[in-house]
């Protein structure tokens, strides 16, 4: 019997953001690249840290292999420790039935054994595709306050974006009595996101009665938190103020990244008392040569920076040759950018080279049709040939040389 | 590859007095270079990236900071069940702190008695430099050697602190050995790199103990040249041999040419340093920043140019720095005016502040200062 934890956090990190494309196709959504050196992971499992969360359950399932490797023993978030710590949980084989995970509450029914083992009060319930900062803790003890079931964090969205997210209407004293999946006529401003505290006991009892019913899709959203509601129980939403964006696209994956190079920007990195802890490359500090220009920009480790660059994230051991620009744009880590290769409104992924006078992307502005602009994306390991135009919106494949618009 | 058959021995206090600024809070092997590391960094990573997996580190004074810094060892993957780190401060009581290289390895003769590995790696921690001890061994293997040393060949370093040179046969044996000779231009003089056997250096060590002779250089090397097999190993690469303030801020200086680069972080043997968790460095609207080392953590919106930014320094707006060192989380003002300074951490340098020193000269601030 291990001693008994509080909390326990159990974090969805299986799907597959297909919405990402390329970037998600030979890894999972949270471990997509953000920030110049985190992965999406490092912000709930952070959070969790300093929450004072110890024991956290990171369900698996699509692409695990980069994922598992980057927790490893969790030693970079200070989990590798002696009774909780981080542990990752893909669905296994049982007697004669084996069972991929059918839907988020479903994930965590077949984890009930890993969750009773520490006994837990709680457990928290998160996605591995948000970027926030938050306290779990605080959000814990208006559980307990309010004597609540279930508690749904929530943000105010405006009143026109309100259709495109999960909407909780809420009595006086913010319990909730309505569900509302993404309304065309919003009754409230409280959108959810996706961050669940459950009395663990109560929890245990819906996702049982959850799974013995055939006709669910085992989903939190659309069967469980209905049933809980419908069977009375006490619901709360639990508002937050602050920073929290769904990176579930590329155009928000490539604004979120953006939200940091803004000086007002409201997600702060650099404070100590909050930090976001990854896993930390081995690499000398950036280099930025005679000639370069570099501004309002991120750069990590082990860049080497000889070209202008303005508004871009670098992440570590990026290569950016003299006379190459980079415009609002995103390279991840050991691309490199050649001589004279222009990168504008775009996503290189890991180890992409552009060669000597390539174009990848361009500006709003520059785009006749504007309805045809967008965020341009490069896989991992591909070549883009000299020369070659990859144009706005256009995703290339993983790992292939491009040369399409060569002269 | 780990699990060679090499022990590592790192003296990181040697030589403090050298650079008493920079060591009247720390030891040696904990004065910051290079942007994110400490001299330390370098030689225990060589050992690391040569397969040593087990490593003393043997210290005397001031050693809180380096402590901090190496913690576990995790960061240099030393933290292990077999093997491992160990960090060993001075033993017998407080009447008998060791002065002396001997006297030390004296002192840590029962951690040399319980390991296992039959050759033994001794480096001290102010020379920079990227080099696989491996290499060392093989050519003490192919010489048949009692104690390779490790020379190179130039000038020696100005201010070094008795620095030996050797005379040496065509097959590299060490014929004659002079410390600190009156002799001008290119020479072969020692790198404090020695390998040998460990039993063989707990014998020898016992000897110079047992005849109260207790100087390393000429009791236990000078002493022994005729007796023992002393062969003399080239290291070909690039060294920094930081023994002065000058030459502290020189070689910082001299990360700004891609090949010492190239050579010093050679991406096959890296060198590790302890985790801060900082953010990417972040430049400003208004940031220039040109020809200089940045490491993660630092806020620029000023003009940066020929400098070395180590973690967390903040370049406030307007702020002008020129061929300038910053330590860790020190914060430069708006509109300051920084040129040859060398300024250690935590300094608080407000507004409008105009500090310049010379190439040869640069100005010095301590750490924690507020200016």
């Amino acid at each position: 019997m291990l001693p008994k934890q509080e909390i326990v956090a159990m974090l969805l990190a299986g799907g597959q953001g297909s919405r990402l494309g390329v970037l998600t196709k030979n890894l999972a959504k949270p471990a997509v690249p953000y920030g110049g050196k985190y992965r999406i992971i490092d912000f709930p499992l952070s959070n969790c840290v300093n929450s004072g969360i110890e024991t956290v359950g990171v369900l698996t399932q699509y692409q695990p292999l980069e994922l598992n490797e980057y927790i490893g023993s969790g030693q970079p978030w200070d989990l590798d420790s002696m009774y909780g710590g981080v542990h990752v949980l893909p669905p296994y084989q049982r007697g004669k039935k084996s069972d991929w995970y059918k839907g988020t509450a479903n994930a965590i029914y077949q984890n009930i054994n890993f969750i009773d083992r520490y006994n837990p009060d709680y457990v928290v319930v998160l996605s591995g595709d948000h970027i926030y900062k938050m306290d779990y803790s605080e959000m814990v003890a208006y559980h307990k306050e309010k004597e609540a079931d279930c508690t749904i964090a929530v943000i105010d969205v405006p009143l026109s974006e309100a259709s495109r997210f999960g909407i909780l209407n809420t009595r006086d004293d913010n319990s909730i009595y309505e569900f509302d999946e993404k309304p065309k006529v919003p009754k409230s401003t409280k959108a959810s996101m996706g961050i669940y505290v459950f009395t663990w006991q109560k929890l245990r009892k819906y996702l049982i009665e959850d799974e013995a019913d055939p006709k669910s899709s085992n989903d939190f959203g659309k069967n469980v938190l209905p049933n809980m509601l419908n069977a009375g129980e006490r619901m709360f939403a639990y508002e937050f103020e602050g920073y929290w964006k769904d990176v579930g696209t590329i155009d928000s994956l490539w604004e979120a990244n953006m939200d940091l190079l803004d000086p007002n920007g409201s997600l702060d990195l650099s404070k100590s008392d909050w930090k976001i802890y990854s896993r930390n490359p081995v690499m000398p500090p950036q280099y930025v040569a005679k000639g370069a220009a570099v501004q309002n920009s991120l750069v990590a480790e082990g860049c080497s920076v000889y070209g202008d660059i303005d508004f871009a994230v670098l992440f570590a051991g990026v290569y950016i040759a003299p006379g190459a620009v980079v415009q609002d744009s995103i390279i991840m880590p050991g691309a490199r950018v050649e001589e004279g290769a222009v990168v504008q409104y775009a996503i290189i992924s890991e180890n992409a080279v552009i060669e000597k006078g390539a174009k990848v992307g361009s500006r709003p502005e520059d785009c006749e049709n504007k309805d045809e602009w967008g965020v341009a994306v490069v896989g991992a390991n591909t070549t883009i040939a000299p020369g070659a135009v990859v144009p706005a919106r256009v995703m290339v494949e993983e790992g292939i040389t491009y040369e399409e618009g060569t002269k | 590859m780990r699990a060679n058959n090499m022990l590592g021995v790192l003296f990181s206090n040697e030589h403090d007095e050298k650079i008493h600024q920079l060591t009247e809070k720390r030891a040696m092997g904990s004065v910051p270079f290079g942007g994110r590391y400490r001299l330390i960094d370098f030689p225990l990573s060589n050992m690391v990236n040569s397969g040593i997996n087990k490593v003393g580190v043997i210290t005397k004074n001031n050693y809180q900071s380096l402590m901090d810094h190496l913690g576990s060892g995790k960061a240099w993957d030393l933290s292990r069940k077999r093997e491992g780190l160990f960090i060993l401060p001075p033993f017998g009581g407080a009447s008998a702190v060791p002065n002396s290289r001997v006297e030390y390895l004296a002192s840590i003769t029962r951690f040399l008695h319980n390991s296992r590995e039959e050759y033994i790696v001794l480096s001290d921690c102010d020379m920079v430099c990227n080099i696989d001890y491996r290499d060392v061994l093989a050519f003490h293997l192919e010489k048949g050697a009692d104690i390779t040393l490790v020379y190179r060949m130039g000038e020696i370093p100005e201010g070094s602190s008795d620095p030996t040179v050797y005379t040496l046969a065509p097959d590299g044996r060490v014929l004659e050995m002079l410390i600190n000779p009156a002799v001008k231009g290119t020479c072969n003089h020692g790198m404090s790199i020695l390998v040998m056997k460990r039993e063989k250096l707990i014998s020898m060590v016992q000897d110079c103990v047992s005849r109260n002779m207790f100087s390393f250089k000429q009791d236990f090397l000078q002493r022994n040249i005729r007796e023992c097999k002393i062969y003399g190993y080239e290291f070909k690469g690039t060294v920094q041999t930081i023994c002065s303030m000058n030459s502290y801020f020189a070689a910082n200086m001299l990360l700004m040419d891609p090949k010492v680069r190239a050579e010093l972080f050679n991406p096959n043997r890296p060198i590790y340093t302890k985790v801060r968790d900082d953010m990417p460095a972040r430049y400003g609207l208004d940031a220039k920043v040109s020809g200089s080392i940045i490491a993660d953590g630092c806020v620029i919106e000023g003009t940066v140019e020929n400098c070395v930014l180590f973690r967390g320094v903040k370049v406030g707006k307007g702020a002008k720095l020129e061929n300038c060192v910053i330590m860790q989380d020190t914060e430069i003002g708006e509109n300051c005016c920084l040129n040859n300074v060398v300024v250690d951490k935590d300094v608080r340098i407000q507004n409008e502040r105009s500090l310049m020193g010379s190439q040869s000269y640069p100005v010095y601030i301590s750490k924690g200062a507020v200016v």
